[in-house]
């Protein structure tokens, strides 16, 4: 009997590896686990028949383009849409023998933390279903936390791995920008995309990092890794500089129960032989979400250009002309959160207002890299909640989309840097996840698998929900 | 800055986006409630600092300029809404 909920990719590979189970099996066991529990919990949008062989079975971020697999970006606009080459993430999976198990529910083009602006429907959080799993992978993070996947991909601009991996408690990485290619994945805003993991623990985490990075000649904003990926082992962190950015860690939206969670965490580094230190970052929560909210929905409008209706997608059958057409296509295909960051970004970019906005909030985006960087000079990490809150109602944040946007205030500032974050899950408030965020400088990914390895087990934290424990 | 009626259906042609009446009240509240609130940025004094747009130090990444097969124009096609032959189909006119 293979449990899923508690079986690690690592373990998994070990088991196929010394002929225990066999690859057949081992995608047999998650495809039941899917066919239990994902009616209830909807983290697939489209699930896969095992295509053979020993590797391990993966899911896939609905923004990730795969080959003969439907690929939605969980928008109408794209129902249907069926790629006809792979995303090199999707290669390089496939490369290395893993077998796609599904593709995972997000909000619409990834604009969302909640994947309540999903399309076809929200993602229930394993934890709770009356609650959110986070966004945009809610799908990828919710499939990882109830067993219906042992790792997964999710994509992020501003927080949408780290933010769901929180809520669902696990440990997602968001890389270094410039070190997981983007050909093949659904552009939402180019300067801040990155694909990256999502898994039960550091250790896969780190390893299915090392299978999709590295330097893609098919797109251009790819770098080499300075180094290679390494898996953490070690339970020390003597000589580690740990900075708590006051402002990341005082903010009035964080919850109590975060609060003290993240502290023990914190008081856990030191147990453990860190110097942890206190320090500021005085512009980077407070002018980091206007400044995202700028950039973003800037790159975005420029992205969703092409949603035209005329070479792939949804056509509406309205237009009597091609003008119409167009407009009728994209009002009709585009859910509400598109809508509104197309117009916001169609405005900042207009003549007249661009250097109010766009050109202002590049400036602003310069200062967060400034101040990151400076901080970096005292601290090998930056340790913050990952999010303020755990994991909300349905409903709670969907009427007022500046609420929304708060979902994302701690992971924001470094996701504009370009620099890694890694999401590890630190205990519970009254039975939700909480996650601590480790940001370190751009490739010091070795470095945050280490903090993360070393806190993770200290921590001890069980990442199996207690009500699908039996 | 408070976005009125008139730009506000004006960013929506820009846009190529149709807007019912019912999304013109909801949506234009909303825009003016999220301009509002990024048009904190203003309140900093950058007139010294550069501007961002990428957030590595690259610089002009050349590819050799080898020929390779493009895609098939059937699968390029295989998506399509509507084709005529090898060409997509668009309803006539309207630019």
């Amino acid at each position: 009997m293979i449990d899923t909920l508690r079986l690690t990719a690592e373990e998994a590979a070990r088991l196929v590896e010394a002929k225990e189970i066999s690859g057949a099996e081992l995608y047999a066991a998650y495809r039941a686990a899917i066919d239990e529990r994902d009616p209830e919990l909807h983290c697939y949008l489209h699930v896969c028949d095992d295509e053979g062989g020993e590797g391990l079975p993966i899911a896939l971020k609905d923004v990730i383009g795969t080959k003969g697999i439907p690929t939605t970006a969980g928008s109408k606009i794209l129902e249907g849409y069926v790629p006809v080459y792979d995303s090199t993430v999707a290669s390089r999976c496939r490369a290395s023998g893993l077998r796609i198990l599904g593709k995972t529910n997000t909000d619409e083009f990834a604009m969302g933390s909640s994947t309540e602006n999903s399309a076809f429907g929200p993602t229930k959080n394993p934890w709770d279903p009356s609650r959110v799993p986070g966004g945009s992978g809610g799908g990828s993070a919710a499939a990882v936390a109830a067993g219906l996947a042992p790792w997964a991909l999710g994509s992020d601009t501003g927080g949408s791995i780290k933010q769901p991996a929180a809520l669902c408690g696990n440990v997602g990485l968001r890389p270094t920008y410039g070190t997981v290619s983007r050909y093949g994945v659904v552009a939402f805003a180019s300067s801040l995309d990155q694909v990256g993991p999502v898994a039960r623990n550091v250790r896969d985490c780190a390893l299915l990092y090392s299978i999709i990075a590295g330097r893609d000649p098919c797109d251009s904003t790819t770098v080499e890794l300075p180094a290679a990926v390494e898996l953490p082992d070690g339970d020390s962190l003597a000589g580690v500089r740990v900075g708590v950015p006051r402002e990341f860690n005082e903010h009035e939206a964080i919850e109590p129960g975060v609060r003290e969670a993240v502290q023990r965490a914190i008081e856990l580094c030191r147990e453990l032989g860190a110097d942890v230190g206190e320090c500021s970052l005085p512009h980077s929560v407070e002018y980091g979400m206007p400044c995202y909210y700028l950039i973003a929905p800037a790159e975005a409008s420029s992205n969703l250009a092409r949603y035209d209706g005329v070479r792939f997608g949804y056509r509406s059958p309205a237009g009597r002309d091609r003008l119409e057409m167009y407009e009728r296509t994209r009002d009709e295909g585009f859910g509400d959160e598109p809508k509104r960051r197309i117009m916001v970004g169609t405005y900042a970019l207009s003549a007249g207002y661009y250097d109010a906005y766009y050109g202002q909030a590049q400036k602003v985006r310069t200062v967060l890299i400034r101040e990151h960087a400076a901080a970096f000079e005292r601290f090998d990490v930056l340790v913050s909640p990952t999010s303020p809150t755990v994991a909300f109602e349905f409903g709670a944040r969907t009427a007022n989309p500046l609420a929304m946007y708060l979902s994302d205030l701690l992971t924001i500032p470094s996701c504009m840097a370009g620099l890694p974050g890694l999401n590890v899950p630190c205990g519970l408030s009254a039975g939700l996840p909480v996650g601590l965020q480790l940001i370190g400088p751009q490739f010091s990914e070795n470095t945050l698998f280490r903090i993360g390895y070393a806190l993770e087990q200290a921590i001890g934290f069980d990442p199996v929900p207690g009500r699908l424990a039996s | 800055m408070a976005i009125d009626r008139e730009q506000l259906l004006h960013v929506a042609r820009l846009a190529r986006l149709e807007l019912h009446e019912e999304e013109v009240d909801r949506l234009g509240a909303q825009l003016n409630d999220i301009l509002g609130a990024v048009s904190k940025v203003a309140e900093l004094d950058l007139s010294d600092v550069p501007p961002t747009s990428h957030p590595l130090d690259v610089v002009n990444v050349w590819a050799a300029d080898e020929p390779r097969a493009s895609l098939p124009v059937e699968e390029a096609l295989a998506n399509a809404p509507e084709r005529d032959g090898a060409y997509f189909k668009v309803p006539p006119g309207g630019s």
